[in-house]
């Protein structure tokens, strides 16, 4: 016990003196919450429409300045033809081209029913299935309205009937702003990379340069050799937390709805796990290349398959058995979750069980991997 | 008949195809300075590596300080000093702080790591610099640190694998006094080199040839037994038929 106080000095001592590292693990959070949230959008608005319009009746125009008002939308341009419209999209100053064939109006109050065209630039599939959708929302609403206007006209009483209507409004993020969904994946984010990267590169880079054998020449035990590698960045990784959550409500007004010390009780257990992978992969490598590029690979499968950039609704389903293996994704899940909805114990307890697995496994099998005599 | 520290019966390491060490089996006296000779690759640091509790043997026996190397490597590591030719103490720690680092993962109290350490500085006449990165410090200094370090919690026995590579002729000097004043004070030193002067210094060599021992003997009896003038004569003379040629 005594000579786990030693490593934990030592290792703080080291950790202040590496200033670059130092400054990164307190600029990290605080650039990252700022540049991330903002930066990288999904929200799908300011779509470029360009119309071509072949009817030049006043139901196209009430239609067009419906288009306009729904605020995601902006026409950019009128052309005289189909062939015309494609240039834009060509030189990529339009995303959706909107044809509305000849005698539209006439057709409509005749027949009831009529069909534009919506040819969509779809280079960046987010944008364009999303505002495919919007779009045809907004046209089947003008539609329906103009049919009622319609029916109204020639059935008086037949408008009286009553209508179904489906509406729906928006939890949790009530107004789909995407800072909400990126602030806590950064939360995690950053944990993952002080606990994947930081201790992995750490420990080998005490293989490389020698001081590893000069330790396993002593008489420390593995597990506080173990522990005084996980304590050090267990409490950076938690400063870093509050960092971050200061940083959200001070930026953001983020605050978590759900109780704090649950967050935190997650992101403890969370570190554990995460510290034990970094080791582990110290363990398996040789030099600080081997160990990089070794965390490196497992960090973008843990980024793009957890549910942080990505909805893990939308995998099949082998992709999701590997989704529910990686321990990012349980705490992804929890955090929004717990800081979005207010989630309370009871709600994740399940996924609380699962990172202690985790954490138990991972370290576990660190320890035994660790080899002081080969 | 002094006390033996080490005792080595037919130790072997294979790895693979690869017999590293061949049956090798010796002796070595308490307070003994024993010199480890060898070309590169015979097999000298795989040996002190068993012995150091680094590395499982294949086969044979070796106790080291009366303790077993299969099944009491923790209770080896508490009684030895270990100085490896990669230089391993911490470059962006200070001279002070890396001797209370390996003072405390021994187990010496603070109170004492602090009075064997002003004494370490004087010594050492490193009053000016003891508060310095020890990534600062000239190589020489660097090497009479490490080895300070390694018999800084008065092990039984220290062990140093070419200790003295890549340092001028004057701190090799100055570094084999600090190794005559620890086997004054009964630490046995176990020591490997290629560089033959350093050999003369030691009171009994082996030189290793092939993973197998091909010489053990004090340097006087070895260089009349093989007629030569110098020990540098002697390594030739065995070392000329080694089938595994030195890189």
């Amino acid at each position: 016990m005594k000579r786990l106080g030693f490593l934990l000095q030592k290792e703080f001592r080291q950790i202040v003196r590496d200033r670059i590292i130092l400054v990164m693990m307190f600029a990290m959070p605080t650039i990252q919450l700022i540049i991330m949230p903002m930066a990288a959008n999904f929200e799908v608005k300011d779509i470029r429409i360009v119309v071509v319009d072949n009817d030049h009746s006043s139901m196209t125009a009430r239609m067009f300045s419906k288009i306009g008002a729904s605020g995601y939308f902006h026409i950019v341009g009128y052309a005289d033809s189909y062939q015309h419209a494609l240039t834009y999209v060509e030189r990529e100053a339009a995303d959706v081209v909107l044809e509305i064939p000849v005698a539209f109006e006439r057709n409509l109050v005749r027949e009831g029913r009529q069909q534009v065209a919506l040819s969509i630039d779809a280079i960046n599939g987010a944008r364009a299935s999303i505002g495919g959708a919007y779009l045809n929302n907004i046209i089947n609403d003008f539609s329906q309205s103009t049919e009622l206007d319609v029916v109204r006209d020639a059935h008086p009483v037949a408008a009286n009937l009553p209508l179904i209507q489906m509406t729906y409004s928006i939890w949790y993020n009530a107004r789909e702003e995407y800072k909400y969904y990126m602030v806590p994946g950064i939360f995690v984010l950053l944990l993952t990379l002080i606990g994947g990267f930081l201790t992995a590169v750490n420990v080998v880079k005490e293989k490389e340069i020698g001081t590893m054998e000069q330790i396993n020449v002593t008489p420390i035990r593995k597990w506080e050799f173990i522990a005084g590698k996980l304590i050090p960045f267990w409490i950076i990784g938690m400063i870093i937390f509050t960092i971050g959550l200061l940083v959200a409500w001070i930026i953001y007004g983020i605050v978590s709805v759900g109780p704090l010390w649950l967050l935190y009780s997650f992101a403890a257990v969370y570190l554990v796990a995460l510290l034990g992978f970094g080791l582990l992969v110290s363990t398996y490598s040789a030099n600080q290349v081997q160990a990089m590029f070794v965390a490196f690979f497992f960090m973008m499968i843990f980024a793009l398959m957890s549910g942080l950039f990505t909805a893990i609704e939308s995998m099949p389903v082998w992709a999701r058995t590997i989704s529910s293996l990686i321990p990012v994704t349980h705490f992804v899940k929890v955090v929004r979750m717990v800081m979005l909805k207010g989630s309370t114990f009871q709600d994740v307890h399940m996924e609380f069980i699962y990172l202690i697995i985790f954490a138990l496994v991972l370290n576990t099998w660190a320890v035994i991997n660790y080899r002081k005599t080969s | 008949m002094a006390e033996q520290v080490i005792i080595c019966k037919e130790l072997t390491k294979r790895f693979g195809d690869f017999l590293a060490v061949d049956k090798i089996s010796f002796e070595v006296s308490r307070g003994e300075i024993f010199g480890f000779l060898g070309a590169n690759g015979a097999g000298k640091t795989t040996a002190m590596r068993i012995l150091c509790g680094l590395s499982y043997p294949t086969s044979g026996t070796a106790t080291v300080a009366g303790f077993d190397v299969y099944k009491q490597q923790e209770s080896i590591k508490r009684n030895i000093g270990y100085m490896s030719q990669k230089f391993s103490l911490y470059e962006n720690l200070t001279i002070l702080e890396n001797i209370e680092f390996y003072g405390g993962v021994y187990g010496l109290s603070r109170k004492t790591i602090r009075e064997r350490s002003d004494e370490l500085i004087t010594q050492l006449g490193l009053q000016q610099e003891s508060r310095k990165l020890v990534g600062e410090l000239p190589l020489g200094w660097k090497q009479k640190l490490a080895f300070s370090v390694a018999i800084f919690h008065r092990p039984q026995i220290v062990f140093l694998d070419e200790p003295t590579g890549g340092v001028d002729p004057v701190t090799r000097r100055q570094f084999w006094d600090m190794i005559y004043a620890a086997a004054a004070a009964g630490i046995t030193v176990f020591v490997t080199t290629h560089y033959m002067d350093e050999a003369e210094y030691c009171n009994r060599v082996t030189i290793m040839v092939d993973g197998r021992i091909e010489a053990l003997d004090a340097p006087q009896a070895l260089k009349a037994r093989f007629q030569a003038n110098n020990m540098e004569e002697v390594f030739y003379q065995l070392a000329r038929g080694a089938k595994r040629s030195s890189d």
